[in-house]
């Protein structure tokens, strides 16, 4: 197979953004992998609208929003491949791919970006107690089956997880003639977006039993009911719980970034968000090895997935043309206190920042009335007041080069909450 | 009249019908089930026990150790995955060592080959991981870990291919002697029979209470409950690891798969339902409380599913296998180490049947098998010219297990072959991965109504009614 400068694993949102700025900064020889049938990824079944407010400064579905990068792609003639499966990503950048034209194949490019988007937490994975019949399914699949192939997975329905995906199911359920009895979230805030929680829950007259859990599953063969009980401490309240019948059970518990190829490639992973470790550029311990979109971490709108990875593939465009730069530049952690949970990127060349740097970050709690404070060693370079930063909602700040570049003695960065 | 019904499709019943197809016979063998492997079989322990644990002069001794003998061959035999990787009983106190003597003394007896006991050092060399509480262990080379579908589909597709038939959907109702035999009542019509092998499970007893109300049998339905780990902490430990009964309390077992897993369990909690193959949330929390005591730093995060299957438990706890009324004969009883008895198992259960059968050879029985091509087995090379042959193997249908369109259509056809997604799930592995089946099971669906000649909503998670889909958008507004 004829050799490519850059490899894009995944032709979701994130992958076709990469493409679409790396060809923009000049690189020609581009070929996105993407495992299914058509590109957009996930987008394609949130057809939903909602998405491209920050981007196109309209509310788009995810097709169509899908649809004005792929229209890009297409224009630009970068070159994919559908229904094709990268089977190995190794230290030295070979991909291994196959598909049913192309056979089994290798390629060696010259730089890789890693945009294989995530997938969700499933039953297993929650230690659900109880019978494992059908009518259990991730929001996401019961999302596939409804909104791609016109199929519905049950009438009776409880979610458990207050994740997007979840809040938008309940709706979705509902009006293609589920009854959605309730959605159940462990923690006592939800875990998606206020808006989804209106639009989805409120308007529809769905309640949110916050700090509820799913403590027993009926049924050998379909769901037929399960037991909800409140939790306190993580650990459900005897006597609390609360029968309902249903023959579906969809779960919105949690996204995952898939990371089984990085991970055998040696990149190395944040244990917080399960994504690589990227410095300022995105670029993971492997150099020529970026990542973007929920591969890295798990975002909360597509339009700053989209953002992220036009930045990684500027960045891999950069070191296809200029080769390795910064090695020797300081490196400095960002190190994560006070309720921020992580940050992306986890550490910072203050030489390779340039004029600015994007980092994004989430809380591990509802707090009001807190400032963001970034610190180069101890000297504060960002504040920006905040009146609420919840679990759901991501958070996007920007650094200024030059301050970044002001104390070359500094050893780390510290991004922490302070009362306002 | 057929000449032997076998009742039940698990691992006993097929390892008899198997050894059986060895004879010229009429065999049929029914199950409740959609398919073969639905009940005991498929949610155990998934190990070769080496036959140090079982009471010196039982049955359960000498099947156990003889069919650990044979389980090396026949794993080539019949293409399914095998691997001796040892194992380990972990003694954690001074005061239990004794406990650890007696253990060995009785494998020794047994026969179990290779059994040695060795100190801490030995054993940390081994098992890093191993508690640092372990004073010693037990060491038996010849135990090993197996797939529990892969033996079960291994001993059916070959019972089969040696002309044994399959039915499933069909449950029992009743057994009554005619002349020169057995009428089996089931729910699907009636089949007299020379002679009938009840291997059913948990529900063996009720059949053997047909049979010889005289004399009657109750099996306890003992609940084990698991927890599978993803292949990320499938080295974990490199040997099975039991924890030595004693000052502790009784532990968990923490085994490696074949596949690559790490699986942890099991409970032993006896239920009255016999089919109450349900977790509990107790179930599991005993688990993970016991999970570390022989085996340190489990990393039970990694979690991607949890399980619960029940064992045949009967109170004398040995195998009851035996003629117990004129062409009735039981295989019954058969609770841990069933599994790593089976070879054995099958064998005597043929030999009793042929004997009162008068059965001939049949020569023309075939032993080998070949599994279900697994193409990541193969060379770069092997595996481009099987993608140039089969365009089917270039297709990735389940992401996390890397299972090819073409080994699920090769488990759809296989006699007896994958009707569900549990049926393509334990042949193939697509859907046992991490995602636990979120991604493939659509395209699965599609795979199995296409190659089926099935509707979309026809298809089903394990047959019966466990429906998938139950209609189409909006058809209930």
């Amino acid at each position: 197979m004829k050799n490519v400068d850059l490899v894009i694993i995944g032709g979701g949102p994130a992958g076709l953004a990469a493409a679409v700025e790396a060809r923009r900064q000049g690189i020609q020889d581009i070929l996105i992998l993407e495992r299914d049938n058509e590109l957009g990824g996930i987008l394609n079944q949130c057809i939903h609208n909602g998405f491209g407010l920050h981007t196109f400064k309209e509310e788009l579905t995810g097709p169509e929003y899908a649809g004005r990068f792929i229209a890009q792609v297409r224009e630009m003639d970068i070159p994919c491949k559908l229904n094709t499966m990268v089977l190995d990503l190794a230290a030295d950048k070979t991909v291994t791919a196959m598909n049913r034209q192309d056979g089994l194949f290798q390629l060696h490019p010259k730089a890789v970006i890693l945009a294989m988007g995530c997938r969700e937490r499933p039953r297993g994975a929650l230690n659900i107690p109880g019978y494992r019949p059908a009518g259990i399914f991730t929001a996401g699949t019961a999302q596939r089956l409804v909104n791609m192939e016109g199929y519905m997975p049950g009438r009776k329905v409880v979610i458990l997880g207050s994740g997007d995906i979840g809040l938008i199911m309940a709706r979705r359920m509902t009006l293609e003639g589920a009854r959605v009895q309730v959605v159940a979230e462990l923690m006592p805030y939800s875990g998606g977006l206020k808006r989804n929680i209106v639009q989805c829950l409120d308007d529809f007259g769905i309640p949110l039993k916050l700090s509820h859990t799913v403590v027993d599953i009926q049924g050998k063969e379909r769901v037929e009911g399960i037991t909800l009980a409140r939790v306190e401490n993580g650990k459900p309240v005897p006597g609390t719980e609360e029968h309902y019948d249903c023959d579906t059970l969809l779960l919105s518990c949690g996204l995952l970034p898939e990371n089984e190829l990085s991970r055998a490639a040696g990149v190395e992973l944040n244990p917080t968000t399960n994504g690589p470790k990227v410095n300022e550029s995105l670029e993971t311990n492997i150099p020529g090895v970026f990542a973007a979109g929920n591969v890295l971490h798990v975002h909360d709108l597509v339009d700053y997935v989209s953002e992220e990875a036009g930045a990684a593939g500027a960045h891999a465009a950069a070191y296809i043309q200029n080769g390795e730069q910064g090695a020797d530049a300081a490196s400095l952690p960002v190190r994560c206190e006070n309720g921020v949970r992580y940050t992306v990127p986890t550490a910072i060349r203050p030489a390779c920042a340039g004029d600015k740097v994007t980092l994004r970050f989430r809380v591990g709690a509802v707090y009001k009335n807190k400032k963001i404070a970034v610190y180069l060693g101890d000297t504060c370079i960002f504040a920006r007041k905040r009146p609420v930063l919840a679990p759901g909602e991501m958070e996007t700040i920007q650094l200024k080069g030059e301050l970044l570049r002001k104390d070359p003695a500094a050893d780390h960065i510290t991004v922490t909450l302070e009362e306002a | 009249m057929m000449d032997v019904i076998i009742i039940g499709a698990g691992v006993s019943g097929c390892a008899s019908a198997r050894e059986l197809s060895r004879y010229q016979a009429d065999i049929l063998v029914l199950d409740k089930e959609e398919d073969v492997c639905c009940g005991t079989s498929k949610a155990n322990s998934a190990i070769v026990h080496a036959g140090f644990d079982a009471a010196h002069g039982s049955l359960m001794a000498r099947l156990n150790v003889e069919g650990s003998r044979r389980m090396p061959a026949l794993a080539r035999e019949l293409d399914f995955a095998y691997r001796q990787c040892g194992s380990l009983v972990v003694c954690l106190s001074e005061e239990d060592r004794p406990k650890l003597q007696q253990l060995y003394e009785n494998g020794v007896q047994n026969g179990v080959e290779g059994l040695r006991i060795i100190e801490r050092d030995e054993l940390v060399a081994m098992e890093p991981n191993v508690s640092d509480d372990a004073v010693a262990a037990l060491w038996a080379p010849t135990g090993g870990i197996v797939c529990p579908f892969g033996m079960t589909y291994a001993f059916a597709e070959n019972a089969a291919k040696n002309g044994v038939k399959f039915q499933f959907d069909t449950t029992v109702t009743g057994v009554e002697p005619v002349a020169g035999g057995w009428r089996v009542h089931t729910d699907r019509g009636s089949y007299d029979t020379r002679l009938v092998v009840n291997a059913a499970g948990v529900y063996a007893d009720v059949l053997h209470n047909m049979a010889a109300p005289a004399d009657p049998m109750r099996i306890i339905p003992r609940r084990g409950d698991y927890f599978l780990l993803d292949h990320t902490a499938g080295d974990h430990v490199r040997h099975t690891v039991f924890q030595l009964p004693g000052k502790y309390g009784k532990g968990v077992l923490v085994t490696p798969t074949v596949h690559g897993n790490l699986l942890v369990g099991p409970t032993a909690i006896d239920v009255e339902d016999k089919e109450a193959t349900n977790t509990t949330a107790a179930g599991l929390e005993e688990v993970r409380a016991k999970s570390g005591l022989a085996v340190k730093d489990l990393p039970m995060r990694q979690t991607i599913t949890s399980f619960a299957g029940l064992r045949a438990h009967e109170p004398r706890h040995d195998f009851f296998i035996g003629e117990i009324a004129p062409g009735f004969v039981d295989c019954a009883a058969i609770e841990s180490p069933g599994l790593s008895s089976a070879p054995a198992i099958g064998a005597m259960v043929a030999d009793l049947a042929a004997k009162a059968l008068h059965l001939e050879k049949n020569p023309a029985f075939d032993p080998t098998r070949k599994g279900i091509l697994d193409p990541k087995t193969l060379s770069f090379e092997e595996r481009a010219e099987l993608i140039r042959r089969n365009p089917a193997y270039g297709q990735i249908i389940c992401r996390c297990e890397s299972v090819t369109e073409g080994e699920i259509i090769d488990a759809i056809h296989r006699v007896p072959g994958a009707r569900s997604l549990d049926g393509v799930k334990r042949r193939t592995r697509a859907g046992m991965g991490r995602c636990q089946a979120g991604f493939c099971s659509p395209r699965v669906m599609e795979i199995l109504a296409r190659e089926l000649n099935l509707p979309l909503s026809a298809i089903t998670k394990s047959g019966g009614d466990s429906k998938i889909i139950v209609g189409t958008n909006k058809d209930a507004l």
